[in-house]
């Protein structure tokens, strides 16, 4: 059935975007290396690769924000320049961005009334999106505030917006990494629709699995060039991510044996922290309990109050009850993260850059940021030994693979991927005994996540405790023994990975778990029962 | 055609030390361009404001004198603006140093014991580093913009100032000027050699030093610079954000507060209703000037210093108003800001798509 839909419109489809030979620089980097992508009507176009690869600046480019180097685009074969986002939209491309672009405090028709041309009556273009919105199973409610709305809400939002402006092509950008399963299985179903109604549409995902579900032909990207074409539906997810890496993506070994829990090292008691901001999450009755050898994930949609649970567990927000954050037996509640990091913890944020390193400081200097006080001989006299700070960090440099330009150079010019590898090397150098990692592959290449998730098995086999949060559902069932979900700062009890299918954690995630989180008593008998 | 500005990947340590000197060389250009336009010879007048006072010992020796407060002042400004506090009330510091600093010769001016003066200079710190806990209260507990308070509490400073000279604190055999008495020996700075210098200089060269080993060799100095460049890194660190505040303008008031106590002891020797010719304010340029580097702070007071000395000089020899130092002192700033995009950016001539397409085939 998929098939057939995947096949019927293609066969037919005339070229409706061509580009032909794009190179764009960014100073010494060769984002776009003449890069050749033909887009037919009617099809799903997946666009794969890694992290840096050149899929976001080639899509600016057809989207008329970036200017190309060299190299010409074809528009149903006339060669067209695309100027700027406005010359594009005229043209018929749309695009949804990853990162939405709403005004909160807007009502939706006002957000999309902005992004139209100026004339239209306000009730008569909520009509028009409610026709729209219908007919592809968006279904929305233009007079509905868009603070109040849920993230699949507001991405419905942006896809209306752009369908209103009636394109022949829509770029999407890593649409599904902020939904649930059951959001993305209705986006999926929309974009079948648009699809066999003649609107081409170019996906971008990591997300192979969905690549080979929905899409009709994909384009490889790596390192700026185009390596390759194929049908997603004949290759596995591992055969796609060979093209994606150029090589056999490394397989992350559990171990041999299943973990073996130990005591608890990170315990979590009716942690509650009220919401700072209009924005903030409130974390509700959070209870856990992380034993050393486990490593327990969190999953959870984006701004659900993982940063916020992060925070309190590291310290950097402090609670009035000591006994809610427990690390290796001591209650650390009211405690600063540096007591907490001595008592043997080790925190890696989401954020690598600004938060997790200073982008403007060498490594050395951002070694001492974490390590200043775990390492005394690091501080004599309140003066900086650099020379060891130096040592660490070729030490960290060399046995996490941190690829770099030259000798300890600023955090800023690391890629992403060797950033992560250096701030979690950071952490892992020191075997910590309790490990809480936010996000810890997020925009991360396949080579770095694999290296990043072996060294996590590893020192949780070493006996330490290790609490990942992240949104990335592969990662976790990659990893994590037991899984617990965050869904409006309430967390879900932890349970063990082998029951915690798909559909389940989607469930938790769309807030049906919500109310019935985690209590003592629940968890305690959960904790014996295996 | 057309330019386009590039992001480095790393800051550019040419630049760091390249683009203070294109920002002189822009002011120059620029300053030129003024005086042409004023009806003056750029030549004769850049020649009187930069060549001239360099001709003679004692202008030299001058220039000292005025370079030394602007960079003690700007040492202390330079950990205030690193740690991402703007404490633009340098000015007002500098004046309650001042007055702090006058009260032994002042009030107590039998007080003659070789103790007097390390405790004026002790007084000297305090009153500065007071004036500026002010905004530093305002803005740890309310959060309170800093700019505005430190920058009003200058005026509130001079108004003191004048209202002490003018009454309690004026001279009772000085003919009614306003003016306080006379300061007597033992409260006077010692001077270097035989004219005007004297061992504030001595004072800002060791601020100097002890801030350059602060901020490049102890945990202090990189707390600073963390909470400055990235504050949520600094709270993962462990570093406090109000305690790095409180750090900063307790230090840069307390030098402004030295400052405007050796200014006063060592080189008024008396209290005047006006104490400074905007040192506060100058001092600003010459941190920025100096890259919030100490050393190069030291250069930079005393490029700053002669730009005082010029407008002197240039009011003496083509009759220039004295306001053209300020002019000059602003478009410094000005170029000195803009220069230091150059030191994470680069410019970059963006050709036409169609000669693109050629070194594309290329």
């Amino acid at each position: 059935m998929e098939n057939e839909q995947r096949s019927g419109p293609v066969t037919g489809g005339e070229d409706l975007i061509e580009a032909k030979g794009i190179t764009k620089r960014f100073g010494d980097i060769l984002a776009n290396d003449n890069v050749d992508l033909v887009i037919k009507q009617g099809e799903i176009h997946a666009l794969l690769g890694e992290n840096g690869a050149g899929k976001s600046t080639l899509v600016k480019i057809l989207y008329g924000a970036l200017e190309p180097g060299a190299g010409e685009i074809l528009w149903k074969g006339k060669r067209v320049s695309i100027s700027n986002p406005a010359a594009a939209r005229k043209l018929g491309v749309g695009m949804v961005f990853q990162h939405f672009s709403l005004f909160e405090a807007l009502s939706v028709v006002e957000n999309i009334a902005l992004a139209l041309p100026k004339g239209e009556k306000i009730e008569a273009l909520s009509r028009r999106i409610t026709e729209v919105s219908q007919k592809y199973g968006l279904p929305l409610d233009p007079a509905a505030l868009v603070a109040d709305l849920p993230v699949g809400i507001r991405q419905r939002i942006e896809i209306v917006r752009c369908l209103l402006q009636n394109p022949s092509l829509i770029i999407m950008d890593e649409p599904t990494s902020v939904l649930t399963p059951q959001e993305a299985d209705q986006l999926f179903i929309t974009l079948q629709r648009l699809a066999s109604e003649g609107c081409a549409i170019l996906y971008i995902s990591h997300r192979l699995e969905e690549v080979k579900k929905i899409c009709h032909n994909a384009t490889i990207m790596r390192h700026g060039r185009v390596v390759g074409g194929c049908d997603p539906a004949e290759e596995t997810p591992a055969s796609l991510a060979r093209m994606m890496v150029g090589g056999d993506v490394h397989d992350i070994s559990a171990g041999a044996i299943e973990a073996q829990p130990g005591d608890v090292m990170l315990k979590l008691r009716n942690l509650s922290i009220p919401s700072d901001g209009a924005f903030g999450i409130e974390l509700k009755d959070v209870n856990l309990d992380l034993r050393g050898g486990e490593i327990v994930a969190v999953a959870g949609i984006a701004a659900n109050g993982q940063s916020e649970l992060f925070d309190a567990i590291s310290g950097e927000t402090q609670v009035k009850d000591a006994y809610a954050v427990e690390i290796c037996g001591v209650p650390v509640g009211k405690r600063k993260i540096n007591d907490r990091r001595l008592l043997g913890s080790a925190f890696v944020p989401e954020e690598r850059l600004g938060h997790g390193a200073v982008p403007g400081f060498v490594l050395s200097d951002n070694i001492l940021l974490t390590r200043y006080k775990t390492e005394p001989s690091l501080i004599k006299h309140g003066m900086l030994n650099q020379k060891l700070a130096t040592e660490m960090e070729k030490r960290i440099t060399v046995s996490y693979d941190v690829r770099m330009s030259h000798d300890n150079p600023e955090a800023r010019s690391l890629s992403g991927g060797n950033l992560q590898k250096f701030v979690v090397g950071r952490e892992l150098d020191r075997v910590p005994k309790v490990l809480v990692i936010n996000q810890p592959t997020w925009g991360v290449d396949a080579g770095a996540a694999a290296l990043i998730r072996q060294a996590i098995i590893d020192l949780a086999r070493g006996g330490s405790a290790v609490l990942v949060i992240s949104q990335d559902l592969d990662e976790i069932y990659e990893l994590s023994d037991r899984i617990a979900v965050i869904s409006r700062g309430e967390l879900s009890v932890a349970e063990p990975a082998s029951e915690m299918t798909r559909e389940k954690i989607g469930l938790l995630m769309a807030g049906m778990g919500e109310g019935k989180s985690a209590s003592p008593a629940a968890k305690a008998g959960e904790t014996h029962a295996h | 055609m057309r330019i386009e500005l590039e992001k480095r990947a790393e800051h550019s340590q040419l630049m760091t030390v390249v683009s203070p000197l294109i920002a002189i060389g822009l002011t120059l250009v620029c300053g030129s361009i003024l005086f042409v336009s004023m009806g003056y010879n750029p030549i004769d007048a850049l020649y009187a404001y930069f060549i001239e006072p360099l001709t003679t010992s004692w202008s030299i020796e001058e220039l000292l004198v005025k370079a030394g407060p602007l960079v003690l002042i700007a040492v202390g400004l330079s950990v205030c603006f690193l740690s991402n506090s703007w404490n633009i009330g340098a000015e007002g510091q500098f004046t309650m140093g001042a007055l702090a600093g006058s009260i032994i010769p002042v009030l107590f001016y039998d007080f003659t014991s070789p103790l007097a003066l390390p405790l004026m200079v002790l007084m000297g710190i305090l009153g500065g580093m007071a004036w500026a806990s002010i905004p530093a209260f305002l803005k740890v507990r309310f959060g309170t913009n800093e700019i505005l308070t430190s920058l009003m509490l200058v005026y509130i400073a001079q108004y003191i100032l004048d209202f002490l000279v003018r009454g309690p604190w004026r001279d009772p055999e000085g003919f009614n000027f306003p003016e306080s008495r006379i300061f007597d020996a033992a409260h006077v700075l010692p001077k270097i050699g035989e004219g005007r210098l004297h061992i504030g200089m001595i004072f800002a060269i060791l601020a100097v030093l002890v801030v350059w080993w602060m901020l490049s060799r102890t945990l202090k100095g990189f707390e600073i610079k963390v909470m400055g460049e990235t504050p949520r890194a600094g709270r993962f660190a462990g570093f406090s954000s109000n305690g790095v505040v409180w750090f900063g303008f307790l230090v840069s008031g307390g030098l402004a507060g030295l400052a405007g106590m050796a200014e006063v002891s060592g080189s008024i020797e008396q209290l005047t209703p006006v104490i400074s010719p905007g040192y506060g304010f100058t001092a600003i340029i010459v941190a920025f000037l100096g890259r919030l580097n100490p050393i190069g702070i030291l250069f930079a007071g005393l490029l700053l210093g002669l730009s005082y000395i010029g407008g002197e000089s240039a009011q003496v020899s083509l009759g220039l108003t004295d306001k053209v130092t300020r002019v000059f002192q602003g478009m410094l700033l000005f170029f000195v800001l803009a220069c230091d995009t150059l030191i994470l950016y680069r410019f970059k001539i963006a050709s036409s798509v169609k000669n693109m397409k050629e070194a594309g085939n290329v």
